[in-house]
C-alpha cells in the first residue's frame, strides 16, 4: 500500500490531503499554518492526517506541494543580495528598465521607481559580445571577468545572475562566466539567463533571471529543509512542488528555477477548482478565489487552465509561465472611501488587512470594509464566524459604514450594498480580463467560488458575468490541497527562434521541438518517470511579422509534418480574428518555441456526501432578516454539514461552514450534488 | 458646414437621476472599455511607436462629443462644425489634417479615427482613437523633415473624410492614401487596429447601456462630466490666485539655424474660472517646430496636471472645460497659420509641460515640479540593406524625469504616458546596428534634495550605410531645477566616424549619411532637480555614487566628499556643505542656469555648437490678426 499526500501551505491555515493510491480512499487534515517556519506546520499536519488515516508515514512515496516561500520572498523584500553580470554599456538595464512610468498623462509626477533587484553596486560588466545572430563579435575577456568578480565577491553577494546580450542565441559567454564565478566565489549560487529564459529581450530575461537568484537561496533551504525532514519519516520520498503554470516540479528542479514558482499558492487553487468542477461535470470555468485583501481569477477552458508567458508579484513581472491568475485589490478587508472632492463611492485598493481588520472584528479598526457592509446586510449571521473562531460585531460594522451612508446622503443599508455592489464590479473588470477580452463569452463557462469571501459574492457576479452554475464546492480550504494532489508533474523548455514562415520549414520546426521535448524531459529522466507515462506538447509563439506582441499557438507535431506550416498560419489568422477582429494578409513570423513534457495525472475521486430529497428544511438553523434587492427579506440560515445530496436550497438564504458563508440571491436556487456542491442557477421566469 | 446627423430613431434620451453607486459602476466600465482599446492596438498594431512606445490616444465622448474617459481632449464638436457631410450609422471617419480638426492632431503622422456608436438607431456615444504612423510619404523617411517650410512637404494629408461609408470601407482610398507611404503595410495593419480598437470601445458601450439601459447610459454621462466639473472647480477655486501668474520656457532652435523661441503665458483665476493668454509667444517658424495646440487639449494637459500635483484621485474627463479660458494668439508658434510646417512640433508641445509646472507651481512652491524631461527626441535610421531591401527605424528617445515634491526622478524614463523603450535585442535583430552602449549620463540629473533623472546615452552602430534624422532640444537652454535645485544637463550628438574623427552633431538634423561602422553617441538631457541639493540625505549621495548614478566630483554639488573608495568623508562633507551653502545664498525659485543671452555667449565653448542666430519671422505674420 502506497500513499501519496498534498500539503498546501495557505497564510492562516495549512491544508493537509492523504490518498490511498490502491484504492483511492482519502483524508483531510487542517493545522494552523506557521508562517516564521512553514515546514512545522506542514510536520504537525502530517502526523494529524497519518493519525486519523491509522497508517505510518514512512507509507508515503510521493508528497506535492503548493509553497507561497518564493511569493512572500519577493512580496516582503526579503530574498537574497544578488549580483549581476551584464554585457558591457548593459550594466544600468534594470535601472532604465523599459522606461515605461504607470498612471496617465503626468502620472511621473506621483511615481517613485524602486531601486533594482540586483543592487546597481554590485552589476558588473563582462567584455565581451555576441550579434544577434550569436555569432560572437568579441571573445569574453577572461582575465578580465575574473578579477572583477573578485573585486565584488567580498560585498555581500548572496547568489549571482549573468545575462549578456542575445544570450538567447549563444550561451557560451555566459557558461564560461559561471565556471569563473565558480572558482572566484565557490559555493555562490549562479543563474544564467541563457537556462532560466532563452528568450529575446534583454530587460525581460535579465529581470526574470535576477528574480530567480534572488529567491533561490530561500526557496532551495526551504525545500532541502523540508525534504530532509520529510525523508527522516518516509522512505523514497519523492517531493514535488506546484509550479506557478499548475504542474509539479521535482524538488531539484523546484530549487534551481524557483521563478517558476512564483504564482504556485493560486495555482493549486485553480487546480484543485479543475479537479472538483470536473467530477461535477463541468470542464469550462471561471474560478473566483476572494480572500481578504485580493481577488484571483482565472479561466479553464476543457479542463485546462489557460496560461500565460508572464507571471507578476508585487512590482516585479517576469517571463514565466503561469495560469493566468488576474488579481484585483478586492477583498474582504477592502476599505471603502468617499473622497471629499468627488464624492464618489471607491472600494480598495487599500485593506485593513488582518490587522486591524475589518470594524466588526473589534482590534481597533474603524474603517468600513467589505466584510463591514456584508455583517450590515446580514449576510454573515452570528452562526457564520470567520475561521471558526472570531466573533464578528456588528455594532461595529454598521457604525463604521454608517460613515460611508453620511458622506453619500444614503439610508445605511442602501450605502452597505452599494460597497457591496462597487467591490463585485471591481472583481468583475477581472474576470472581464480573462474573458471578455480574451475573446471568450463568459456565457459559455461556470464560475466556480472559493477563498474566505468567495461563495458570499459569487452569486452576485454569476448575474453580472451570466456565467452559470455558480459552483460552491465544500471546504473551499482543502481544495488547495486537493490540487497539489490530483496535478501532473510538467517541465518545459523553450527558445527564441525568430524566422518568417518563409524562411523556415515544418521540418525544421519539428527537428527543433523535438530536442526541446528532450531538453524538457531531462528532469524526468532524472527521477525515473518512466518514457509511456510522459506526453509532450509544443507551442509556437507567432506573430505577423512587424507586430511586437505574439499569440502561443499548440502545435501538433504530426499534423505539422503532413500539412506543413499552413496548419499553424491557418490557427493564427483564425485566433487573431477573434481576439482583434480582424486578419492580415501578412507574412507570419515565428517568435519563440517550446515543448512542454508532462507526467500522468493522479486518479483521485472526490468523497460523495449522503444522498437526500429536495427538502433543505432539515439543515435549517434559523431565520434572520437581511437586506437584499433593495429590501428586507426573510433568510433561512442553513448549516452546510447538515445539508444532503440532492437539496434545493430557495434564495434569499444563506449556508454557513466553518471557514465559508455563500449567500443565495431571491430568484436562484442553489441545488446540491452528489459531491456536495452548491449549483446555483436563476430560477425559471 | 455642419454635419448633419442621420438617425433612423431619432428620439432624444431622457436625462433622468442617477444613484451615485451605479454612477460609479458605469465610470469603472467606461474606464475597463478604455483600456481594452490600449490593448487590442498594442497587441496588433505595427508601428513600433504604437506598439512598444505606445504614442496612442484613446477616448469615449459622449453623444455631444465631449470626452468622458480618455487621453486627449474632445475635439468632435468642432469637427463636427467643420465636417460637410452626414453621419451615419456604420460610417468611420478618419483624418490626419491637423488644421482640419483644430490641432486635435499636430502632425500628419498621427492619423485619427472617429467612430460614432449607433444603437437603436440613435447615436449613443462616439469613440475615437489617433496613434502616431512610422511614416507617412513627403519628404523624408519618417515624414517628420526638421527643414520642411510647409506641410506640403511631410508626407499625405487626409481631411476628415469616411473611410467606412455605412459600413462599407472605401478600399480605393484607402489604398490611395497607403500608396503614399513607404511602409504601406504598416500602415494598413495600425489602421486596421485602431479602427479595431474604436470598435472595442463600440461594443462595449452597447453592452453598457443594454445593461443599465439608454437613458441610464446618456445621463450617466452627463452626470460623469458635471462630478468632475464640481471637483475640479474646487480644485482651481484651492490652488490658482487671482493674481497674475507669469512663466516663459524656449525652444532652444528650429532645426534651420534660428532661436530659441519663446513660448509664454499668464495665468490668472476670476471667480471660479482661470484664465490662460499665450500673448507674448513668439510668432509662428518658417521651420517646422511650430506646434498646433488644441486649446481643448491644452485644458486637459492642464485639468490632468493639476489633478496629479493636486489630487490624483479626482477621475479625469472634460466636464471642466468652461472652468478654463484660453487665448492663443493666431500666428503664434502656438497657433501657426496654414501651411505652416509642424513636424518637429514634439519640442513645443512637451516644452508646454513645463510652461505649466511653472505657472502652477510659482505660486505653490511645496507642489512645483523642476523642467522634466518635456520632449520625446526621435532618432531615425533608413536605407537600403545588403539584399536591397528598406529598412527604416524611427524610436524615441528617453531621459531624466525631474526632481519633484514627492521624491527623486527616474533615470531614463519617459514623461508620456505608457511610453516603453524597444528592446535592443529587438532591434538588433531586425536592423542593421548593434546598441553597444545604453546606459544612463552619470550627473546629468540636476542636483537637489530630490534628485533630477539621469539622461540617457545610447551609442548605436551602424553595420550598413545610411541615413540618419535626429530630432532633440534642450542643447542650449537647461532644464531647470527649482526651489534651490540645479539644473540637468543638456543634450548632445557625436558621430564618431570608423576613421577616429569626431564630429558633434545639432540637435535637430536631417538626411545625415553614415557608413559602417560609424558609431552615434546619443545623449538625451537630464532631469531639472529639485529642492537644496545640501539637504539632500549623505547616505542617498553615497548610494547613487556606488551606483554610479553620481560621479564622485559630481557629489561635490550636494557638498558630500567621497573618496574614490566610495567612502564619505563625514567631516569635509559638513565643511564643506556649510561653506558652499554660504557661498550661494538664498535658494532660487528657478534656476535656469543662466540667460539666454549668457548661454548664448558660452554656447561654442560649452557645447561645440555655434549658437543660433535671432530669429526671422515672416513679415506677413501679425500676432492677433487675421
Amino acid at each position: 500500500m502506497s500513499f501519496r499526500l498534498g500539503v498546501d501551505v495557505g497564510g492562516t491555515f495549512t491544508d493537509l490531503l492523504l490518498v490511498n493510491e490502491q484504492s483511492g480512499e482519502f483524508f483531510t487534515a487542517k493545522v494552523p499554518s506557521t508562517p516564521e517556519d512553514s515546514s512545522i506546520g506542514v510536520l504537525t499536519g502530517i502526523k494529524k492526517v497519518t493519525d486519523s488515516a491509522k497508517i505510518d508515514a514512512s507509507m508515503i512515496s510521493h508528497v506535492m506541494h503548493g509553497t507561497t516561500v518564493a511569493t512572500n520572498t519577493v512580496l516582503t523584500m526579503t530574498g537574497a543580495i544578488v549580483g549581476l553580470v551584464t554585457t558591457r554599456g548593459y550594466r544600468q538595464v534594470l535601472q532604465i528598465a523599459r522606461s515605461f512610468v504607470p498612471g496617465g498623462l503626468g502620472g511621473w509626477v506621483i511615481y517613485n521607481k524602486s531601486n533594482p533587484l540586483a543592487p546597481l553596486a554590485l552589476t558588473v560588466e563582462a567584455q565581451e559580445r555576441i550579434s544577434s545572430k550569436g555569432e560572437i563579435i568579441q571573445d569574453l575577456d577572461v582575465d578580465a571577468m575574473r578579477k572583477t568578480l573578485a573585486g565584488i565577491k567580498d560585498q555581500g553577494i548572496e547568489a549571482l545572475t549573468v545575462s549578456l546580450i542575445n544570450a538567447f542565441a549563444n550561451d557560451v559567454h555566459e557558461k564560461q562566466i559561471r565556471e569563473i564565478a565558480n572558482e572566484v566565489m565557490p559555493g555562490i549560487p549562479v543563474s544564467l539567463s541563457s537556462e532560466v529564459v532563452p528568450e529575446m529581450q534583454e530587460y525581460e530575461r535579465t529581470i526574470t533571471t535576477v528574480a530567480n537568484s534572488y529567491v533561490r537561496p530561500r526557496v532551495a533551504s526551504y525545500i532541502r529543509n523540508l525534504h530532509g525532514e520529510l525523508q527522516k519519516t518516509m522512505d523514497d520520498l519523492q517531493l514535488h512542488v506546484l509550479r506557478s503554470d499548475g504542474g509539479l516540479a521535482s524538488a531539484a528542479a523546484a530549487e534551481n528555477l524557483p521563478v517558476n514558482l512564483l504564482m504556485s499558492g493560486p495555482a493549486g487553487g485553480v487546480s484543485g477548482a479543475v479537479w472538483i468542477a470536473r467530477q461535477a461535470g463541468f470542464d469550462n470555468l471561471l474560478t473566483f478565489d476572494m480572500g481578504g485583501t485580493s481577488t484571483d481569477v482565472a479561466l479553464v477552458q476543457n479542463g485546462v487552465a489557460q496560461l500565460r508567458r508572464e507571471t507578476t508579484v508585487g512590482d516585479i513581472t517576469v517571463r514565466a509561465s503561469s495560469i493566468d491568475v488576474r488579481s484585483v485589490g478586492a477583498g474582504g478587508g477592502s476599505i471603502a472611501h468617499v473622497p471629499e472632492l468627488t464624492k464618489a463611492l471607491r472600494v480598495g485598493p487599500q485593506s485593513a488587512g488582518a490587522d486591524p481588520g475589518p470594524a466588526c472584528y473589534g482590534q481597533g479598526g474603524d474603517e468600513p470594509t467589505v466584510t463591514d457592509a456584508n455583517i450590515t446586510l446580514g449576510y454573515l449571521p452570528a452562526a457564520a464566524r470567520l475561521g471558526g473562531e472570531m466573533n464578528l460585531d456588528r455594532k461595529l460594522a454598521e457604525k463604521s459604514v454608517q460613515k460611508i451612508a453620511d458622506a453619500l446622503g444614503l439610508p445605511l443599508k442602501k450605502a452597505a450594498s452599494g460597497i457591496v455592489d462597487i467591490v463585485n464590479e471591481n472583481m468583475v473588470g477581472a474576470l472581464r480580463l480573462v474573458s471578455v477580452e480574451q475573446g471568450h463569452d463568459p456565457r459559455d463557462f461556470a464560475l466556480i467560488a472559493f477563498g474566505g469571501a468567495g461563495p458570499l459574492h459569487a452569486n452576485a457576479l454569476g448575474c453580472l458575468m451570466n456565467s452559470w452554475p455558480v459552483i460552491v464546492p465544500p471546504g473551499p480550504g482543502v481544495l488547495c490541497a486537493y490540487g497539489d494532489a490530483t496535478t501532473r508533474i510538467r517541465d518545459e523548455a523553450s527558445r527564441t527562434f525568430i524566422r518568417r514562415f518563409p524562411d523556415t520549414s515544418s521540418e525544421e520546426l519539428v527537428t527543433i521541438l523535438e530536442q526541446l521535448a528532450e531538453n524538457a524531459a531531462q528532469s524526468f529522466d532524472e527521477e525515473n518517470v518512466p518514457r509511456e507515462e510522459r506526453t509532450s506538447s509544443y507551442q509556437v509563439d507567432v506573430r505577423y511579422h512587424g507586430q511586437g506582441l505574439s499569440l502561443t499557438i499548440e502545435v501538433d507535431l504530426d499534423e505539422l509534418r503532413s500539412k506543413g506550416l499552413d496548419v499553424i498560419a491557418d490557427e493564427y489568422d483564425h485566433r487573431h480574428e477573434q481576439l482583434f477582429t480582424f486578419a492580415l494578409d501578412a507574412d507570419k513570423e515565428v517568435v519563440n518555441v517550446r515543448a512542454v513534457v508532462q507526467g500522468e495525472a493522479t486518479v483521485v475521486k472526490a468523497p460523495l456526501i449522503e444522498a437526500g430529497d429536495k427538502d433543505a428544511s432539515a439543515a435549517i438553523m434559523s431565520t434572520e432578516t437581511i437586506f437584499v434587492d433593495g429590501c428586507d427579506q426573510e433568510a433561512h440560515i442553513y448549516d452546510r454539514s447538515r445539508i444532503k445530496a440532492g437539496n434545493r436550497i430557495a434564495g434569499p438564504a444563506i449556508v454557513v461552514e466553518m471557514d465559508a458563508t455563500t449567500l443565495i440571491l431571491p430568484g436562484h436556487t442553489g441545488e446540491v450534488d452528489k459531491l456536495g456542491n452548491i449549483l446555483i442557477r436563476p430560477d425559471e421566469k | 458646414m455642419t454635419a448633419k446627423l442621420i438617425e433612423s430613431t431619432p428620439q432624444p434620451f431622457k436625462r433622468i437621476d442617477i444613484d451615485p453607486i451605479t454612477l460609479d459602476i458605469i465610470e469603472n466600465a467606461l474606464r475597463n472599455a478604455r483600456y481594452e482599446m490600449d490593448a487590442v492596438l498594442f497587441r496588433t498594431a505595427m508601428s513600433p511607436g504604437i506598439r512598444e512606445q505606445h504614442d496612442e490616444f484613446p477616448m469615449i465622448a459622449n453623444v455631444d462629443g465631449k470626452m468622458v474617459v480618455g487621453q486627449f481632449g474632445s475635439f468632435i464638436y468642432g469637427f463636427l462644425e467643420g465636417f460637410d457631410g452626414t453621419v451615419e450609422e456604420g460610417d468611420i471617419f478618419l483624418t490626419t489634417d491637423p488644421y482640419s480638426c483644430n490641432g486635435a492632431v499636430s502632425h500628419a503622422n498621427d492619423w485619427l479615427v472617429l467612430l460614432p456608436i449607433f444603437k437603436n438607431g440613435r447615436l449613443l456615444a462616439w469613440s475615437a482613437m489617433f496613434g502616431h504612423m512610422t511614416d507617412v510619404g513627403g519628404k523624408v523617411p519618417g515624414s517628420l523633415p526638421t527643414d520642411a517650410t510647409n506641410i506640403f512637404e511631410e508626407g499625405i494629408i487626409v481631411p476628415p473624410i469616411k473611410i467606412y461609408k455605412k459600413g462599407e470601407l472605401q478600399e480605393d482610398i484607402l489604398n490611395l492614401i497607403l500608396h503614399n507611404c513607404r511602409l504601406p503595410h504598416w500602415n494598413l495593419s495600425d489602421f486596421n487596429a485602431i479602427v479595431a480598437a474604436c470598435r472595442t470601445a463600440e461594443k462595449r458601450c452597447i453592452e453598457i447601456a443594454d445593461r443599465f439601459g439608454d437613458d441610464v447610459f446618456y445621463s450617466a454621462m452627463d452626470e460623469l462630466l458635471a462630478r468632475n466639473r464640481r471637483a475640479m472647480r474646487q480644485l482651481i477655486m484651492n490652488t490658482v490666485p487671482e493674481e497674475k501668474q507669469y512663466f516663459e520656457d524656449y525652444v532652444c532652435d528650429d532645426g534651420v539655424g534660428m532661436g530659441p523661441y519663446k513660448i509664454a503665458c499668464t495665468m490668472w483665476r476670476e471667480g471660479e474660472k482661470v484664465h490662460f493668454d499665450f500673448t507674448g509667444t513668439d510668432p509662428q517658424s518658417i521651420g517646422s517646430i511650430n506646434f498646433l495646440l488644441n486649446e481643448e487639449m491644452f485644458k486637459m494637459f492642464c485639468g490632468v496636471y493639476m489633478i496629479m500635483v493636486f489630487d490624483p484621485q479626482i477621475m479625469f474627463n472634460d466636464g471642466f472645460y468652461d472652468l478654463m479660458e484660453v487665448h492663443i494668439p493666431d500666428g503664434t508658434l502656438l497657433k501657426p497659420r496654414k501651411p505652416a510646417a509642424l513636424s518637429c512640433r514634439t519640442h513645443a508641445l512637451g516644452r508646454i509641460f513645463d510652461v505649466l509646472g511653472g505657472l502652477l507651481g510659482q505660486g505653490n512652491p511645496d507642489f512645483l515640479c523642476a523642467a522634466g524631461f518635456s520632449d520625446s527626441p526621435h532618432f531615425m535610421y533608413s536605407g537600403y540593406d545588403k539584399n536591397g531591401e528598406w529598412y527604416q527605424l524611427y524610436q524615441i528617445g528617453f531621459g531624466g524625469i525631474p526632481g519633484k515634491p514627492f521624491g527623486d526622478g527616474p533615470d531614463g524614463h519617459s514623461l508620456w504616458p505608457s511610453f516603453t523603450n524597444v528592446p535592443n535585442e529587438f532591434l538588433e535583430a531586425y536592423f542593421p546596428l548593434r546598441i553597444e552602449i545604453y546606459e544612463t549620463v552619470a550627473d546629468s540629473g540636476g542636483a537637489g534634495t530630490h534628485r533630477g533623472g539621469n539622461a540617457i546615452r545610447v551609442g548605436y552602430r551602424f553595420l550598413e550605410p545610411g541615413q540618419i534624422s535626429i530630432h532633440d532640444d534642450r542643447w542650449l537652454t537647461y532644464p531647470w531645477g527649482v526651489n534651490g535645485g540645479l539644473p540637468g544637463k543638456r543634450s548632445r550628438k557625436i558621430l564618431q566616424r570608423k576613421d577616429g574623427t569626431e564630429e558633434i552633431l545639432p540637435s535637430k538634423c536631417d538626411r545625415i549619411k553614415v557608413e559602417v561602422d560609424d558609431l552615434l553617441l546619443y545623449e538625451t538631457w537630464g532631469g531639472g532637480g529639485w529642492g537644496d541639493p545640501f539637504k539632500r540625505a549623505v547616505e542617498k549621495v553615497e548610494f547613487d555614487v556606488r551606483a554610479g548614478l553620481v560621479s564622485v566630483a559630481g557629489a561635490k554639488r550636494y557638498g558630500v566628499v567621497i573618496s574614490d573608495r566610495y567612502e564619505v568623508d563625514q567631516k569635509a562633507t559638513t565643511v564643506l556643505r556649510k561653506k558652499m551653502t554660504a557661498d550661494r545664498g538664498d535658494t532660487k525659485l528657478f534656476d535656469r542656469g543662466g540667460t539666454i543671452e549668457e548661454l548664448k555667449e558660452r554656447c561654442l565653448a560649452e557645447t561645440g555648437l555655434q549658437p543660433p542666430k535671432k530669429p526671422e519671422f515672416q513679415k506677413w505674420v501679425t500676432i492677433g490678426q487675421r
